[in-house]
């Protein structure tokens, strides 16, 4: 693994929604095979940040360069990025009109050209990965928020992405469905996918990140590895946020 | 420290009987309150005083069959009236020896339609089916290729209702679509174009663009330079349609939550893309009730034809009890067409109830 090469570089990064200044001088480098950890209050910017990877916001200034791919106005160049960049909402936001089978066919027969029956074939590894096959030719209205979420994971891998970006994953699930899909993310983990995720799973933080980034007020206020951060943190605003979200 | 217990669920019973039997329905239904009896019984009466009437006039007294005059003395409908006239009703003044074109072509409706409903064919073949039925029914009906040519200005009856009904709905729901897409494309031209159409064509009653199209269009037209009446009429109701139709798609795109285009978009789709797979299908199946609801309308609408000169079913009807062998028989020339038109549109709601059915549920 070579843990030095830079796949997504974030320069100067600076964001508004209107007057509201959402993101602020944003400096951040992922390496490949790294395993990052966002986390912070809600309305710190973190979910922005991450969704500024994959171009679903634009940002007005500094620049975000993702595979060697800046990401600009350019659509070819967004799709590009897109393609090898996989994405996991908070909502799942599968489609309800596909069956599951076809949620995680789609891309790939149209954005990748891949004959229909590969597609259906490396979909239904990734749905055996996930522990789901037998929900393949299901609505997913008919499945549990775990399980949509796990297929909502199996989707964006058979895009065979080289990074992947979770957003909250686990935010709108009931207690007892987070750690069926935990388990998946740390098995992915564990392959040593490229990993950006924003959660407040503070566990799996601990136990699956290399560095754990903490947002406030549109800034990143300090990063470190989970060890330092958990027992060690350099701010009062860190310590408060780790003392109301562990202590409760 | 006492020993863990096992959690083992109670089986499930079945829900008390109280919510079964005639009376139980009847009293939920119909007596549930002393205003809603009130209602009942009033309805009740209603039905007593105009059932018995009906039936009386419609079939007891009716005359089936018979020539001109038969029915001078009964006292009940004259069904027979209907049988003659039928021919016009259907075809208008298509030459009869030629009757079998546009039944042949009618036939072949109803099995496309019959295909459609049932579902069991693939969509692909049904887009491909529709065309081929338009362009053998247009061959059938008009002529030409080995066929003797039969003039436009002998089309009529129901046949024309339905041919412009049916070309309407198949070519104004594509052009809606369009145009709602157009108006929430963000670009700045294409938006206001489509806008403006909208906007201009809902500001005018049908009739008015009918008018348009086939008393004024010919005036600001080269003389040398004829497109023909039912053509312009034609191109007048789709217009009219498809802008009404913009607006109920336009209503759907809006409910479309914007985490679907953000997922579809993280996959690395085009925006086509997103549009095809994801937002419209999604779109459509939200206001299929209204969509449905904006097809019988305009059925019923290509009835207005008929004050631009063009005798359709309702036109034929009218005219057909001008006979003077026939004189006195419009109410039954009316009936017939309302039981004609309800049975068609009520067919095309029944099939928009299934397509609802059809399909996944969504989880919202």
């Amino acid at each position: 693994m070579d843990m030095s090469q830079v796949v997504i570089d974030v320069k100067g990064l600076n964001k508004w929604y209107g007057e509201f200044h959402v993101l602020k001088n944003i400096d951040l480098e992922v390496h490949k095979g790294e395993r990052i950890v966002i986390c912070g209050p809600s309305g710190s910017g973190k979910s922005t940040l991450i969704r500024c990877m994959n171009r679903l916001e634009r940002h007005q200034e500094g620049t975000i360069t993702v595979d060697g791919t800046e990401l600009t106005n350019n659509l070819k160049g967004i799709e590009k990025i897109r393609r090898e960049v996989g994405m996991v909402f908070q909502n799942f936001n599968l489609f309800p009109h596909m069956t599951v089978l076809e949620n995680l066919t789609l891309a790939p027969v149209w954005v990748r050209r891949m004959p229909r029956r590969e597609a259906e074939a490396t979909a239904m590894r990734y749905l055996e990965r996930v522990r789901i096959a037998e929900q393949a030719g299901k609505y997913p209205g008919q499945l549990s928020g775990g399980q949509q979420q796990r297929v909502a994971i199996a989707r964006a891998l058979c895009m065979s992405p080289n990074i992947l970006l979770f957003d909250e994953p686990t935010s709108a699930l009931d207690p007892e469905m987070i750690k069926e899909v935990l388990d998946v993310m740390v098995s992915l983990a564990e392959e040593d996918m490229t990993m950006v995720c924003v959660t407040h799973e503070m566990g799996f933080a601990r136990t699956v990140a290399d560095r754990i980034i903490f947002m406030d007020h549109g800034e990143i206020v300090e990063q470190n590895s989970p060890e330092e951060f958990f027992s060690n943190p350099q701010y009062d605003r860190t310590k408060l946020f780790l003392s109301q979200i562990l202590h409760h | 420290m006492s020993e863990i217990k096992t959690f083992v669920p109670t089986p499930d019973s079945p829900p008390p009987l109280t919510s079964t039997g005639v009376l139980r329905w009847l009293r939920d239904n119909l007596f549930s309150s002393w205003f809603n009896s009130l209602l009942t019984l009033l309805a009740l009466a209603l039905l007593v005083r105009v059932v018995p009437p009906l039936v009386s006039w419609a079939l007891v007294h009716a005359v089936w069959t018979g020539g001109p005059g038969v029915c001078d003395d009964a006292s009940g409908a004259c069904w027979a009236f209907i049988a003659a006239k039928a021919r016009v009703m259907l075809i208008g003044t298509y030459p009869p020896e030629l009757a079998w074109r546009p039944l042949a072509a009618g036939a072949l409706l109803a099995g496309v339609v019959a295909a459609t409903v049932s579902g069991r064919c693939k969509k692909r073949v049904l887009t491909g089916l529709w065309p081929v039925f338009f362009a053998a029914a247009l061959w059938l009906v008009g002529g030409g290729a080995g066929l003797e040519t039969v003039d436009q200005s002998r089309w009529g009856g129901l046949m024309l209702s339905l041919g412009l009904a049916a070309v309407g709905i198949l070519v104004s729901v594509p052009l809606g679509i369009l145009l709602a897409l157009g108006r929430r494309s963000g670009m700045g031209g294409v938006s206001a174009v489509c806008i403006g159409f909208i906007e201009l064509v809902r500001g005018v009653p049908l009739i008015t663009i009918l008018f348009m199209a086939s008393v004024m269009m010919p005036l600001f037209l080269p003389p040398n330079f004829q497109i023909n009446n039912l053509l312009r009429v034609q191109v007048g109701i789709i217009l009219f349609s498809s802008a009404y139709i913009a607006e109920v798609v336009r209503g759907g795109l809006q409910a479309i939550p914007k985490g679907q285009i953000d997922a579809a978009k993280a996959l690395g789709l085009s925006p086509w893309m997103v549009t095809v797979f994801v937002v419209l299908p999604q779109a459509v199946r939200h206001v299929l009730p209204a969509l449905i609801g904006r097809c019988i309308a305009l059925f019923k609408d290509t009835s207005l034809v008929i004050i631009v000169g063009l005798l359709d079913f309702l036109g034929m009807a009218k005219a057909a009890s001008q006979d003077q062998l026939w004189l006195g028989h419009e109410v039954e020339g009316y009936v017939f067409c309302a039981a004609v038109y309800w049975v068609i549109c009520f067919g095309m709601s029944r099939y928009g109830r299934s397509l609802e059915k059809r399909g996944p549920q969504t989880n919202r």
